[in-house]
């Protein structure tokens, strides 16, 4: 276990410091939500997906679908670290020409499906858990949600869907960092209690500190959390974890750092060159 | 229609395993059929078309060949971004199914109407749109889109519908039926406005008028060569379809202004304004020349 985390954690730095150097090439917005879930996908990538690779559509890899879709540049960035494709591809995210667009592509290896448009994600992972079941297969779903994306409705009706169809190899991940687009979940369109409206529609919750790989690790390496439902974990974040300057600020769901910042928050990351 | 449309679904699912049927909580006294059979294939979703458009995209990710099913404008219209982006962006191997297009529950008012479904659907990408003439071209339109891979939307009518067809004929995507030779004139049906169009063109053939018919089953892609053969070979075409704008009518329009082609050109479709009131589904089409006295007019008002 402690290797394991000394391992995630220094690929949540290298995650967080590619992601940094994108959006600062790309001069593109969304860094902060990149940064809060940061150490989800490390512990994810780090140690939990059954994946391969050099075989991204291997049948029975575990699926795992960014419904947030703009943050686009860490899960870039976690799969080329991963192998998936040469991490010189980053640098072309953005880019006139490049595969690596602003909000998740499927045309680039390693990623499921595309999205951007918030309230997707988790029906096509109910697609995809409810034929694992059918099909006697043992991969799993995991399907990343932001907070504010909880406000589409769309999203309702497959947290309803899996409670009903007892999908125990569905999981989802709120990346619950509190700041929507424009302003606070809490001022926008409240959520709580978030952990008692999952609870209520059949699915089993764990609350975690989203930035803890020993939290992080420990409930992923416990799934299901209840034989005969979903799981849902919710990871308490913070958006722009990391960057002192960043953090708990609404400006850097747009902004992107000058060279200037861009130094200062990879000295403060530490152990990236 | 959509009897013809189960029926064979349920031949095509005993050889190919594949195939999935998801079903918005709709399709009392249709869908039982296939649930009953291949209830291992078969999911009612639930009154959530949004889940279910989305669901059959994860399925066909998964390597399902999925239909969703429900009526009018609910598995197109309620869940037109999970269409686009989940189904269309990904060419996920979904095939949607209306039941009830056009006016066929004229009489429960416009919410029920399927008269937007051609044009919508039309213009996404990778969707192949099909709306067939009668039960046989129904049967033969669910074969074809199990064996085409891709996006496809299947536009049906209700039930009770005639059958046009007096034998089977050679079905392809993207290829006009011709049901009758003629050089006048060219009527052009889509979906179930082909009885009509045919009893119009006997009735015009009493007139010693000519009329060519075809069955354009297949909006997108558009048979460009029948469309092209019909402006240089009778002396205009006229356009059918239960459906507003943006349909048929511009479809063919669009191929006649590419290619330069000054044809006489009538479109008869629905206007773009809400019904207001109830009726039948012959009696809403009728208000709007959907009929083979409109159709008649509008032939010889081109012929002079």
């Amino acid at each position: 276990m402690q290797t394991n985390i000394v391992t995630t954690a220094d690929l949540a730095r290298r995650i967080r410091a590619h992601a940094l150097r994108m959006v600062h090439r790309a001069n593109a917005s969304h860094i902060g939500t990149c940064l809060s879930m940061a150490d989800l996908l490390a512990c994810l990538y780090g140690g939990i997906l059954r994946v391969r690779p050099q075989e991204p559509h291997w049948p029975q890899r575990d699926r795992f679908l960014l419904s947030k879709g703009h943050g686009a540049a860490i899960l870039y960035a976690v799969l080329a670290e991963r192998g998936f494709f040469p991490t010189e591809w980053l640098e072309t995210y953005c880019a006139d020409g490049s595969l690596l667009t602003g909000h998740i592509s499927h045309h680039v290896p390693g990623v499921e499906v595309s999205t951007g448009s918030l309230g997707h994600g988790l029906s096509i992972g109910c697609g995809m858990a409810l034929a694992g079941k059918r099909d006697g297969a043992d991969y799993r779903v995991f399907v990343m949600l932001s907070d504010g994306e909880l406000d589409e409705g769309s999203n309702w009706e497959p947290i309803l869907f899996a409670g009903h169809h007892r999908l125990d190899n569905l999981v989802a991940m709120v990346d619950y960092n509190k700041i929507q687009s424009f302003g606070s979940v809490a001022e926008v369109l409240g959520l709580e209690p978030l952990k008692a409206k999952w609870e209520a529609f059949g699915w089993a919750v764990r609350e975690i500190d989203g930035h803890d790989h020993g939290q992080i690790l420990s409930a992923l390496q416990a799934l299901p959390f209840q034989e005969g439902r979903p799981s849902v974990l919710i990871a308490h974040t913070v958006k722009g974890k990391g960057v002192s300057y960043m953090e708990g600020e609404l400006a850097w769901h747009y902004r992107s750092p000058n060279a200037e910042l861009l130094q200062k928050a990879l000295d403060e990351l530490g152990g990236c060159q | 229609m959509r009897t013809a449309f189960i029926e064979e679904l349920c031949d095509l699912a005993e050889q190919e395993e594949r195939i999935w049927l998801l079903c918005g909580d709709l399709g009392y006294s249709v869908l039982e059929r296939f649930r009953d059979r291949f209830p291992n294939r078969y999911v009612n979703v639930g009154v959530a078309e949004q889940n279910m458009t989305g669901m059959a995209a994860g399925l066909a990710m998964c390597g399902k060949i999925v239909f969703t099913y429900s009526i009018a404008n609910f598995p197109v219209l309620r869940c037109l971004e999970q269409i686009r982006n989940d189904v269309c962006y990904h060419r996920a191997n979904v095939k949607i199914v209306a039941v009830g297009g056009g006016l066929a529950y004229g009489a429960q008012g416009y919410t029920h109407h399927g008269v937007e479904d051609l044009a919508v659907m039309r213009v996404l990408p990778e969707m192949t749109v099909i709306a067939p003439g009668d039960p046989i071209e129904t049967r033969l339109a669910t074969r074809a889109i199990v064996r085409h891979e891709g996006p496809c939307y299947l536009r049906l009518g209700k039930a009770g519908e005639p059958t046009v067809h007096l034998a089977e004929p050679n079905f392809e995507i993207g290829k006009a039926i011709k049901l009758r030779e003629g050089n006048h004139i060219t009527l052009i049906s889509i979906g179930g406005m082909l009885a009509t169009v045919v009893k119009a063109a006997e009735r015009l053939a009493e007139d010693d008028i000519q009329a060519r018919v075809l069955s354009m089953h297949t909006l997108t892609p558009l048979d460009r060569e029948a469309v092209l053969a019909a402006a240089t070979e009778t002396g205009g075409i006229i356009t059918v379809e239960e459906h507003g704008v943006g349909g048929l009518a511009s479809a063919v329009a669009e191929v006649l202004a590419a290619e330069g082609c000054t044809v006489p050109f009538r479109a008869l479709h629905l206007p773009r304004k809400p019904a207001s009131h109830a009726g039948s589904q012959e009696a809403l089409r009728g208000v709007h020349g959907l009929s083979v006295e409109g159709i008649m007019t509008a032939a010889k008002a081109i012929l002079g």
